[in-house]
Order: structure tokens, then C-alpha cells, then sequence
């Protein structure tokens, strides 16, 4: 049974900041980076993150 | 620092040496800006002002800093980190002491003269944005499915392979309909906080990769609070949480405003495209 009680973790997770820096509306564009703009952010760095994260978590499958 | 004198040489320089990373817009004139900020690149925030707005932004290299050392350094787990907290640094200062639009990561101006542009031409939305956020505050909240729990035992036949695979079945279904539960203890408890709000947004549940939780996320959401039903928000949560078993709820925050920077359920009147056409179409022009 649940205690009732929510984690609040101390330290931001990488991956909770990064939804929000990356995947709210471009409501600013910088004219240094317009086409950057246009590119899904998320995505980009999704990448990054998992091939990293997949050396600190590895996935936990049965080997073939 | 004298602007014009900045501004004369500024395209020139632009085009290899500094350039300047918005962290956010505030308004001009409002509270003090805590000092001793330092922004992405290492150096010294200040602000560029226009329009009756203030943009907080710091110098970078751009080297390191234009499109193309952008689109690499992105796919750079250890560059995006680095960069990542240090704006939301800068962004969560800035939004400690009064209302900010924050900027998403990497916009990017050549020099004081962009920013003025950008502020003049863009101040009916981001008006609009400061008013709106205003006395309120982010908070997020994550939903992960708990594992099940064992089903009741069924009696014994005395046949090991028939019970085998009767318990294996009801594991099964006990894991559907646990998972189910879940699913939809998620949009119960989602729909409650989103009641209490003043808008909801949900972002995509990340993934195990990146929680390293054997369970999966079923809700990733943020939520805009008025701050004085911060205390009520964060209570009512909890209390969700202890209602159902089937899932275990974290709460993040206070975040500054990030995932509400969009104008989405409350459109400023002008502000907005015409209808059928495509909102902020992405990709080429």
C-alpha cells in the first residue's frame, strides 16, 4: 500500500529538465540559430541520452 | 557596458567571435536581478533592454555556439548537461525573484542590436506571456506504474502442469488489469491536479532508459499554479498518491514556468494564427 507520501527528489533529473528546456513551443527564435529552431530538439538529444543512459542502465534483456 | 559602442562593431565580430545566449525575458524595470549570475559560456549576464522588456542574456563563443557546433554539441550528452543546468541556473534565479519567460535552449543572437529586434517585434505575445504567468509557478509530476502484486493462490489440482499454467495465466491478467489500473489511476489523479491548475501540459513519459526504473511511466506532466495554492497543490498530490496503490507518484519542482512559456488554452486575442492555419508549422519555410 502506498504510504501517502511523494518523492521530491533533491537534485533536478537531467531528463525532467530537458523536457521542459527543450520541448516547450519556440515562442523565441534566436537569428543565430533559426534553423535550429525548426529541428525537434527532443529527438536530437533523446539520442544523446540513451545511448548514454544505456551505459549507466543497462537494458536488463535476456542475452539472445 | 555601453551598448552602441557594442553595437558598432557587432555584425562584424558576429560573423566568427561572440554572440548572445537569451536565457529569459522579464519585464524592464521590474525587481532587482540577483547579481553574480554567470550564463552558459562562463561569463557575466546582463541584461539588453527594449520595448519595456528586459532580456537576460550572456556572451558565448561562437564557435561553439553557431548552428552547426549547436547541431553536434546537442547529440553530446556531457556538453548538454553542462549547458542545460547552467541556463536553468540563470532561469531559476531569475524566476525566484519575479516573472520570467524562459527561453528554450540555444536561441541565439548575434549581438544587442538582434535581441532589440527580436523584443520589439515579439512584445505583444511575450507581454502577454509575462501577464499570464504572473503569481504562478511549475510543477511536475510523474506517474510510474508499481509492479503487481501476486494474485491469490487458486487451489491445488494436483497436477503441477495444469497448475503452472493456471498461475501463469493469472499472473497475466493480474498484470493487464494492474497495468490497466494504473492507466487509469493516472488520468483520475491527472485530471483532478489539471482541475486545480491553471493550465496542464503533458510531455511525452520518459523513457526506462532514462529513468533507470524497472517500472514504466505512465504520466509526465506539468502543471501552472497560482503560488498561493502551491501549499494546496502539492497537498492534494499526496493525497492522490496514498489512494492508489497501483502507482508510485514523484513530484518535481517549483519549476520556473518552462513548460508554459507557449500560449496553448489561453490564446491572447490577436496574438494567435488565423484558424485552420498551421500553428507553428515545424521544419523549412
Amino acid at each position: 500500500m502506498s504510504s501517502g507520501t511523494v518523492a521530491v527528489p533533491e537534485r533536478v533529473a537531467l531528463a525532467d529538465l530537458l523536457d521542459r528546456l527543450l520541448a516547450t513551443g519556440v515562442v523565441i527564435t534566436g537569428e543565430v540559430t533559426l534553423s535550429i529552431a525548426g529541428v525537434d530538439l527532443v529527438y536530437v538529444s533523446l539520442r544523446a541520452l540513451i545511448a548514454s543512459a544505456a551505459t549507466v542502465h543497462p537494458p536488463q534483456e535476456p542475452p539472445p | 557596458m555601453d551598448e552602441g559602442a557594442r553595437d558598432a562593431g557587432a555584425r562584424d565580430a558576429g560573423a566568427r567571435g561572440e554572440g548572445l545566449w537569451l536565457h529569459a525575458v522579464t519585464r524592464a524595470g521590474g525587481p532587482d536581478r540577483p547579481g553574480g549570475l554567470t550564463g552558459v559560456g562562463g561569463a557575466a549576464v546582463r541584461t539588453v533592454e527594449a520595448a519595456g522588456l528586459a532580456a537576460v542574456v550572456s556572451p558565448v563563443d561562437l564557435g561553439r555556439f553557431d548552428e552547426d557546433a549547436l547541431r553536434r554539441n546537442l547529440e553530446d550528452l556531457a556538453w548538454l548537461e553542462e549547458v542545460a543546468r547552467s541556463h536553468h541556473a540563470v532561469v531559476a534565479a531569475l524566476g525566484a525573484a519575479g516573472t520570467v519567460v524562459p527561453a528554450r535552449l540555444a536561441t541565439v543572437y548575434h549581438d544587442a542590436a538582434g535581441v532589440r529586434s527580436m523584443l520589439a517585434e515579439r512584445r505583444t505575445d511575450l507581454d502577454a506571456t509575462l501577464s499570464r504567468l504572473t503569481g504562478r509557478t511549475e510543477w511536475g509530476v510523474k506517474m510510474f506504474s508499481t509492479p503487481a502484486s501476486a494474485p491469490a493462490p487458486a487451489p491445488a489440482t494436483g497436477r503441477p502442469g495444469t497448475e503452472y499454467l493456471r498461475r501463469r495465466r493469472a499472473q497475466l491478467s493480474a498484470d493487464d488489469e494492474w497495468q490497466q489500473r494504473a492507466a487509469e489511476g493516472a488520468e483520475e489523479i491527472h485530471s483532478a491536479l489539471e482541475a486545480r491548475a491553471e493550465a496542464a501540459r503533458r510531455h511525452p513519459p520518459q523513457d526506462r532508459r532514462l529513468t533507470g526504473r524497472p517500472e514504466p511511466m505512465v504520466l509526465n506532466a506539468a502543471y501552472l499554479v497560482d503560488e498561493r495554492g502551491s501549499a494546496g497543490f502539492t497537498e492534494a498530490v499526496a493525497a492522490h498518491a496514498g489512494r492508489h496503490a497501483e502507482l508510485d507518484v514523484e513530484l518535481t519542482g517549483p519549476w520556473p514556468p518552462y513548460s508554459f512559456t507557449a500560449a496553448g488554452d489561453e490564446p491572447a486575442a490577436g496574438d494567435e494564427p488565423a484558424a485552420g492555419e498551421e500553428p507553428r508549422a515545424r521544419g523549412e519555410p
